[in-house]
């Protein structure tokens, strides 16, 4: 049974990446059509972007990964558009799911505006150097730059492990002076939690490379915010996943008006993948009760590191 | 002691003013992005660049592309808002920048309260989004 199990895994992730590189065939054939004017109307690209980023809103809810993180590696790998568009477009997704989630978080009091204001400072300043450095640099080494930092988050998604009551003796000098702190009540056992924070001015730190790379690259910063705000400062695992997702609504606010003003927004990229992607988000979160996220993880770590390896490849040879 | 609790559990008020106006510039965001989108892409509206323009040149860096295409960075989309393809701009743009309205919303809710580190903090915030908004930081192109 378990073999049988193992043996659909592996033909569902083969169909994967059967489809994404049908994908990357079809559209680079479609765009020299067009650039030849022979060929299919423009009204082919959002239909297809919608479609790509409504599976990818499905797999990132299930693969407890962050659509923005998706969404640049895989665009830029498999569709024509410059980079400079898709990185453009990759924060005004990222940012679109923070800003629907946040509301509801932020009411819940699971995201934590104490604990992320002073973050977001750090982090958002950053994220404007970030998009200033990226736009300012040649497009190959960003390509490179991207397709290393997305093999990186695969090994980090594979090895990251997570806590979901860290042990916190006492918050340190910094969090005590901001009461960084809260309270929550965990809906499945009734517990309240007492939560507080240490190793404060290391996490800021560490806010500062990822501000630099969710600015650089269009990323969405979750893969990044959750292991720092669980596993280093020591917040909640529910804290931290609630507050990251919020973060994002202010670090890639600032990265997204670099690119709006630099003219990196195409609303023909932009609108249908973000629709795409939250109608998927939607999805995702109704099909999580019956699909095994252990499965689906693993198809889209694997999906992000093909994406990886095209990012790697086109800046090298392309 | 169960008042006491309740109360502490329930999120603080800058978080529900945050929260609450949030909610409603999301909303209204996304429901602009989707109309002027429908709107573009049915021509009820003649846009500046038309489709074809656009994707025969969505392969080029940002700064080729402009170029060819006549089209102005940072916020010269106001004075082209009549076209149909820069009309999209409008949703975008309350999009991002309903975070720094927030932040605008919690600093006298944050004063009121005498947490005058974290209102400070929020006006940051504010200082560093406007910044970013405002189309001072260009980025030199490629």
């Amino acid at each position: 049974m378990r073999s049988v199990k193992k043996a659909v895994s592996m033909g569902v992730y083969a169909v994967c990446m059967g489809l994404l590189l049908e994908c990357s065939v079809f559209a680079e054939s479609t765009q020299q059509a067009v650039q030849s004017g022979a060929g299919s109307g423009w009204w082919i690209w959002p239909v297809l972007l919608f479609i790509v980023t409504f599976v990818m809103g499905i797999g990132a809810v299930l693969g407890g990964v962050g659509g923005g993180v998706l969404f640049v590696p895989i665009i830029s790998g498999f569709f024509p558009f410059h980079l400079d568009f898709v990185r453009g477009a990759g924060l005004l997704v990222a940012l679109a799911g923070a800003l629907a989630a946040g509301p509801g978080l932020l009411k819940m009091n699971l995201a934590s505006l104490r604990l992320a204001m002073p973050v977001a400072l750090i982090a958002s300043a950053f994220s404007i150097v970030g998009a200033m450095v990226g736009l300012a640099l040649p497009t190959k080494i960003v390509q490179i730059a991207l397709g290393c930092t997305i093999l990186g988050i695969c090994v980090l998604m594979l090895a990251a492990k997570k806590s979901e009551f860290p042990e916190v003796e006492k918050p340190d000098w910094i969090s005590a002076a901001l009461q960084m702190n809260g309270i929550y009540q965990e809906v499945t056992t009734g517990q309240i939690v007492h939560w507080k924070i240490h190793r404060t001015w290391q996490g800021l730190l560490i806010f500062i490379a990822v501000g630099l790379m969710a600015g650089m690259f269009g990323l969405g910063a979750g893969w990044a915010n959750v292991p720092i705000l669980n596993l280093l400062m020591g917040a909640p695992l529910k804290i931290s996943v609630a507050t990251s997702k919020f973060l994002l609504s202010i670090t890639d606010t600032s990265a997204a008006w670099i690119y709006l003003n630099n003219g990196c927004v195409i609303p023909l990229i932009v609108v249908p993948s973000l629709v795409g992607i939250m109608l998927g988000s939607f999805v995702g979160v109704r099909l999580l009760r019956i699909a095994k996220p252990t499965v689906v993880r693993w198809i889209v770590i694997g999906m992000l590191g093909f994406a990886g390896l095209k990012a790697l490849h086109k800046g090298l040879f392309g | 002691m169960t008042n006491d609790n309740e109360a502490s559990l329930s999120a603080r008020p800058e978080q529900v003013v945050y929260a609450n106006i949030l909610e409603k510039g999301m909303l209204l965001g996304l429901i602009l992005v989707v109309l002027t989108y429908v709107i573009y892409v049915l021509g009820f509206i003649k846009p500046f660049v038309s489709m074809e323009d656009i994707v025969t040149s969505w392969t080029m860096n940002v700064h080729d592309y402009l170029h060819k295409l006549h089209i102005e960075p940072g916020w010269a989309w106001l004075s082209r808002v009549g076209y149909g393809d820069f009309l999209n701009f409008v949703g975008i743009a309350l999009l991002a920048g309903v975070t720094m309205v927030c932040f605008i919303s919690v600093i006298p809710v944050l004063w009121r309260q005498k947490d005058r580190l974290y209102a400070l903090l929020a006006f940051l915030e504010v200082v560093i989004l406007g910044l970013a908004a405002s189309g001072i930081l260009g980025a030199g192109g490629h």
